[in-house]
């Protein structure tokens, strides 16, 4: 799951980690609030807008409707900040990470201006192969941290960090040395390495991202961006981050999905798939792929796919306006075979049918399920193999 | 022969009380699988599968009362980490997790917590194991199995269901499947039952059953080059998945360019693993390599 930046800074102030003063704003007028506000506080003129969507590259990125603005602004004033919110809040932000389409811009981040003296960058991630969470730094702060990994990956210092101790003294020490940052300030970059890996581990996070990170020209540490994701698995224990959840971010069906408890995703091809198991599920994909045609989706309708959710992922996948056929893949092993192609049968009786659909069953009573489904007067096809399935929806679909 | 569990495997159910612990706990005991132990804590005493299994508070209590040689997690995930470590605590050797949807940072504490212990983790977020027609541990269909020549393994479940149907339609057989899991932080990897399959002199050809994310197939691969002259069959799920996206299994995702299908099915062919190019014909290749 992801939120956004400014979600991720207040969960981060709340966590002890220096963060810039700022406030979300979701219109015009309040954008000017804000600045008003950061601007008493700070004494200071000098405010940034910055907008929030859940994708990177927002500063270098361009709006559809304002070719000529980014959507991070530095401004003078709150006059200025509200006029650039104006222009922003409503339009389509288009940054290397949200593809040609973009994203519409409904929130905004109002921050103090800061004094850069350097930026650098970290990280907190799962190191896969040793299963242990691994804590990233590099001196080349502000930059695309995959370009710096592939051109220069001595750049990256890593630490790993053992979970019966956590992080320890000397390796925050020896990070900071690293990234050349020592005297005061190097106590203050070991404070934040601190609380930053704390916050990580509190909140579940499967990447915690300061970057930059900033050292000011007084010599202070502070997360002038952040980005957070969490492990969807842990979300149980964490309801105020689950809260944080932006729909106007989601696919409307991935969101409808997950309140039936199905894993899906949704993709750029024309036939829908309908599996138990996730591997299973990619590997439907695949054979689709291997047969000349594109899956428009991921969905894994689960161990128990009782009636009630395979109607569910019906509807979802039907709703797909690119859909030209239905592919339907369940290895039934404990489950009867019978049981699914009633609730198949169920399914397609209640959302209708409009495209080709496939139906492959293996299992207990295969040869009922198949009988229920040659006998239900549907349109339905059913398939021995599931390479057979896959041949036959990508022949009816050309 | 087989590996990991046999006729031999003394089994204890953690969660036994639950629907789908339950549930399974029956089928493994009509498959014939010795279930000689329930643990539940707060309801030690009692009995579960209609009085065939007693249960106990603690899993210390039901190794020193009935000798559980293995232990199986059917724990809900907010729970689930302490039973795996209730387990390696009492230093059971085989401790088998198929609960889904264990948080990531509790199984980076569990993973630590096998470190120089005796026990050997599946899982989590995976089918079981089993040795047809002797024990049958997780959620598997048993009927699907038959005793046979080749050693499978495989990150996916209903993948797995769908080779091993092959390899027993085609009168392959199985010596023992391995279901190791969809999770990114796991207890056993492909390259550990690479092993003991390599050195099951029973076992005359592996299935070798991968997706996207991670590198345990790319080890895995490695470990086939340097040491297997058996032949291995190969699959890897996820070709036509997108990069960033979640597929189902929370260790599914291509991230950072790290974890493509096409990698790993490269450093397979490299090791001269057969690949099977669609899922229908993992059971055809491995005939053909072994008649």
């Amino acid at each position: 799951m992801k939120i956004h930046e400014y979600q991720a800074k207040d969960l981060l102030r709340d966590a002890g980690v220096p963060v810039p003063l700022s406030q979300v704003a979701f219109t015009a007028d309040e954008a000017r609030a804000a600045a008003q506000k950061l601007i008493a506080e700070t004494g200071s003129e000098v405010v940034v807008v910055k907008s929030q969507i859940h994708a990177g590259g927002r500063g270098k990125g361009r709006f559809k409707e304002h070719p000529d603005l980014g959507g991070v602004k530095v401004v003078k004033g709150a006059d200025a900040a509200q006029a650039i919110a104006a222009q922003m809040i409503g339009s389509t932000l288009v940054t290397i990470q949200t593809g040609p389409e973009g994203k519409v811009v409904n929130r905004l981040l109002i921050e103090q201006g800061m004094d850069i003296a350097n930026e650098l960058y970290l990280a907190a991630t799962l190191d896969r192969d040793s299963g242990r969470i691994t804590v990233m730094g590099s001196s080349e702060g502000g930059m695309d941290i995959e370009e710096v990994a592939a051109t220069h990956p001595e750049k990256i210092l890593k630490i790993q960090i053992d979970p019966a101790f956590g992080l320890l003294g000397y390796q925050a020490r020896a990070l900071a040395k690293g990234l050349g940052v020592s005297g005061k300030t190097g106590r203050k970059l070991t404070a934040f390495l601190d609380q930053f890996y704390k916050a990580y581990v509190a909140l579940d996070c499967a990447l915690l991202e300061i970057n930059p990170l900033l050292i000011t020209g007084g010599g202070d540490v502070i997360a002038l961006d952040a980005k957070a994701t969490f492990d969807d698995n842990a979300m149980y224990r964490h309801p105020n981050v689950e809260a944080l959840r932006d729909p106007d971010e989601e696919d409307p069906a991935e969101l409808e999905a997950k309140s039936w408890d199905l894993s899906y995703v949704s993709l750029d091809g024309t036939i829908g798939c309908m599996v138990n198991g996730a591997g299973l599920a990619m590997a439907t994909m695949d054979i689709i792929k291997y047969f000349g045609a594109e899956p428009a989706n991921f969905l894994d309708v689960g161990g128990g796919a009782t009636e009630k959710r395979v109607t569910a992922a019906f509807k979802i996948i039907t709703k797909d306006p690119q859909l030209k056929g239905i592919l339907v893949n369940i290895f039934g092993g404990i489950m009867k075979c019978d049981t699914i192609a009633r609730g198949v049968i169920g399914a397609v009786k209640e959302v209708g049918l409009e495209v080709p659909l496939v139906v492959r069953l293996e299992g207990t009573n295969v040869e009922l399920g198949k009988q229920l489904l040659d006998e239900s007067g549907l349109k339905i096809t059913s398939a021995g193999s599931l390479r057979e399935a896959a041949q036959k929806i990508v022949e009816m679909t050309k | 022969m087989s590996v990991l569990v046999d006729k031999n495997t003394k089994l204890l159910v953690q969660g036994i009380t639950g629907k789908t612990g339950e549930f399974h706990a029956n089928l493994s005991i009509e498959y014939g699988t010795s279930v000689v132990a329930g643990v539940v804590p707060g309801k030690g005493g009692s009995t579960a599968c209609d009085g065939r299994v007693p249960v106990f508070d603690s899993v210390a209590e039901a190794v020193e009362a009935t000798g559980a040689n293995a232990s199986v997690v059917f724990v809900p995930p907010p729970f689930a980490a302490d039973a795996i470590i209730e387990s390696v605590a009492a230093e059971v050797p085989l401790v088998i997790a198929i609960t889904e949807g264990i948080p990531v940072n509790d199984m980076i504490i569990v993973k630590r917590f096998l470190e120089g212990r005796s026990s050997r983790l599946i899982g989590p977020n995976c089918p079981g194991v089993i040795t047809p027609d002797q024990c049958r541990i997780g959620i598997m269909p048993g009927y699907i199995h038959k005793p046979g020549k080749i050693g499978v393994v495989s990150r996916s479940g209903t993948l797995t269901y769908e080779a091993v149907h092959q390899l027993t339609t085609l009168g392959l057989g199985q010596t023992t499947a391995i279901g190791i899991g969809g999770d990114p932080v796991n207890g056993t990897n492909f390259v550990d039952c690479l092993m003991l399959f390599n050195e099951d002199p029973d076992c005359h050809g592996i299935v070798m059953i991968g997706e996207i994310g991670g590198a345990a197939e790319e080890a895995g691969a490695a470990f086939i080059k340097d040491n297997i002259k058996k032949p291995v069959v190969g699959f890897i799920a996820g070709v036509s998945a997108p990069p960033g996206k979640r597929m189902g299994h929370a260790g599914a995702i291509i991230s950072g360019g790290k974890g493509t299908a096409e990698a790993k099915l490269e450093a397979l062919r490299d090791a001269g693993v057969k690949i099977a190019e669609t899922p229908s014909d993992i059971g055809s290749a491995m005939a053909s390599l072994i008649g």
